[in-house]
């Protein structure tokens, strides 16, 4: 649609720009305001400049959190999407079973998330939970996500699956019926496979919100707490102390307030670059299509 | 022929699918319609001496029952107010070019990449300082930083839908634009706000870190109250699966009566 150029349009926006303001810069100042000092407890501080931003480059346990949570995030983009897509090629298109299904599939998402966690710590337990039990007593396969690292990144990795592929599945469900029925109509004419239908016919289609799935997937995957928090509490050991595990503990757990702020900032700043060069790709995208 | 065989292997994925979808959720209903002996005693996959003991506890403890009508509360003023001021918003992005408006955009959207975490602190500090600590409006305040950005972008969806001849016919008609904007423009967009005031509702619904830090007594959220389940005695598993069990309901329902608008505010969304 052709926009008007209006600069008073901005009278709109502000109730949304002061809002939001409030909630998001007013904190964000106050963290930028520990990250540049070393504080002790209420009007105990001291100025240290810099110090806590060079320790972020040198400090191995950060590292060490950041790169779990990289390959956590890509394991779990590397399910959900793939299986979210096959999902909603698989779901009714309309009628009854439709309307079912996607009550169903909603269902993980509205979930409190430390009762997603509560319910995954319950479910993988060897001697209450079901999924532990059958683990363990029928398929004899030794499982314990308290003492096993492997075992407890499984289990994170399992649940995030099931609570966030719904998203996937839901985004790629909505974009395959934004397809006109022509496009199928004349695939028929041209016999084509349907493998071929996929490839040439919905998957370009559903470029736009696949984007946005993988865009908001990263976004979240990459500041998960609450979950691992309640299931595993970051461990066995470090195992499962993801970023945001790791910077609650250091700001909260040891009130290392002036470091945790610092890498959070940078951690922020990281994950702003790459949505911007994301978000400006699905905004050049969705230009293409409408030309 | 090859079709209904499709038919009958997709119904069977599905069908796969939503078991191992529901299983886990199965099994802390289950759990919850156990004593905390037979959960601990013997494992077995349906209760064999059904009680709803556990589920008695939570609706006759106001500490237990106040915890859902205080996220209620809370998660219901937010879906008023995040929508209230996404729409004049949307309308603007969908319908005018202004100076530094797709950056703005692009800022509203980073406000979902915050690590909460180390926020929280901050956030604590602020609502105390405005003396709305422990209050509904705190937490509601709080979670317009992610429900706004998100309301504006499925709004503008909706309404870049809304042909721009129809706000030019009524300006040639003498509406007003207040008059037009609510007697013409809201009820074309009605199912956009329906499907946006779902979202809202459940993102507000699940958060749990910054509803937790901003409350205590007053106003705090049901998710919070579970982790009372941790005694001395250990924990009393029966109450917190019973207590998991009532945090899915409303959502549950909430799914139920938008099911069939879910699929339409992703697909018109600003992609």
């Amino acid at each position: 649609m052709e926009k008007t150029k209006n600069n008073r349009a901005w009278l709109l926006v502000l109730p949304v720009v002061l809002s939001v303001s409030f909630s998001a810069i007013i904190p964000l100042m106050t963290v930028v305001n520990y990250s540049v000092q070393d504080i002790f407890g209420p009007g105990q501080r001291v100025w240290v400049g810099k110090e806590w931003y060079v320790d972020a480059v040198r400090d191995a346990d950060l590292h060490a959190a950041l790169l779990r949570n990289l390959l956590f995030s890509f394991e779990a983009l590397l399910i959900e999407i793939p299986l979210g897509v096959f999902l909603a090629l698989r779901m009714p298109a309309r009628g009854k079973w439709a309307s079912l299904s996607l009550v169903l599939i909603a269902l993980p998402l509205l979930i409190p998330w430390n009762v997603v966690g509560t319910i995954w710590q319950i479910f993988g337990r060897a001697d209450i939970g079901l999924g532990g039990y059958f683990l363990n007593n029928l398929l004899g396969i030794p499982y314990n996500y308290t003492l096993n690292a492997r075992d407890a990144w499984y289990t994170i990795l399992v649940m995030d699956v099931w609570h966030w592929t719904p998203l996937v599945a839901l985004l790629a469900y909505a974009g395959l019926r934004a397809i006109p029925e022509a496009y199928y109509w004349a695939a028929r004419i041209d016999a084509a496979s349907n493998w071929a239908i996929f490839r040439f016919i919905q998957l370009p289609k559903l470029r736009g919100v696949l984007l946005i799935a993988v865009l908001l997937r990263f976004m979240d995957s990459f500041m998960i707490y609450t979950e691992p928090f309640v299931v595993t509490g970051g461990g066995p050991g470090n195992a499962t102390t993801f970023l945001s595990i790791f910077l609650s503990k250091l700001a909260v757990g040891q009130f290392d307030l002036g470091p945790a702020a610092a890498f959070s900032l940078i951690y922020f700043l990281l994950i702003q670059v790459f949505s911007y060069i994301f978000f400006t790709t699905i905004r050049n995208i969705g230009r293409g299509d409408a030309t | 022929m090859r079709d209904s065989q499709r038919r009958w292997t997709n119904a069977l994925i599905m069908v796969l699918y939503f078991i191992l979808l529901m299983l886990p959720i199965y099994w802390m209903l289950n759990m919850s319609f156990k004593t905390n002996e037979e959960i601990l005693g013997v494992f077995s996959l349906w209760p064999r001496n059904p009680t709803l003991a556990n589920y008695r506890t939570i609706f006759t403890d106001p500490a237990w029952y106040s915890g859902y009508i205080n996220s209620i509360t809370y998660t219901t003023m937010n879906t008023v107010m995040s929508v209230a001021i996404a729409l004049p918003a949307a309308y603007a992005f969908s319908r005018y070019n202004f100076l530094g408006g797709n950056h703005l955009f692009f800022w509203l959207l980073t406000n979902r990449m915050a690590p909460a975490a180390v926020f929280l602190l901050p956030f604590f500090q602020l609502y105390q300082n405005i003396g709305l600590y422990d209050t509904h409006l705190a937490v509601a305040l709080a979670h317009l930083l992610f429900n706004v950005p998100l309301s504006v972008w499925i709004l503008e969806g909706f309404m870049s839908g809304v042909p721009k001849e129809i706000d030019e016919t009524a300006a040639i008609d003498g509406y007003s634009f207040p008059r037009f904007f609510f007697r013409i423009f809201i009820p074309l967009i009605r199912s956009g706000i329906g499907v946006t005031a779902f979202f809202a509702f459940m993102f507000s619904w699940v958060e749990l870190l910054l509803a937790r830090t901003l409350t205590s007594v007053n106003a705090k959220p049901i998710a919070a109250t579970m982790t009372r389940t941790v005694s001395a005695s250990g924990m009393d598993w029966g109450l917190l699966a019973a207590a998991g069990v009532l945090t899915i309901i409303p959502g549950a329902l909430v799914i139920y009566f938008v099911r069939n608008y879910i699929a339409k505010g992703f697909a018109l969304g600003r992609v």
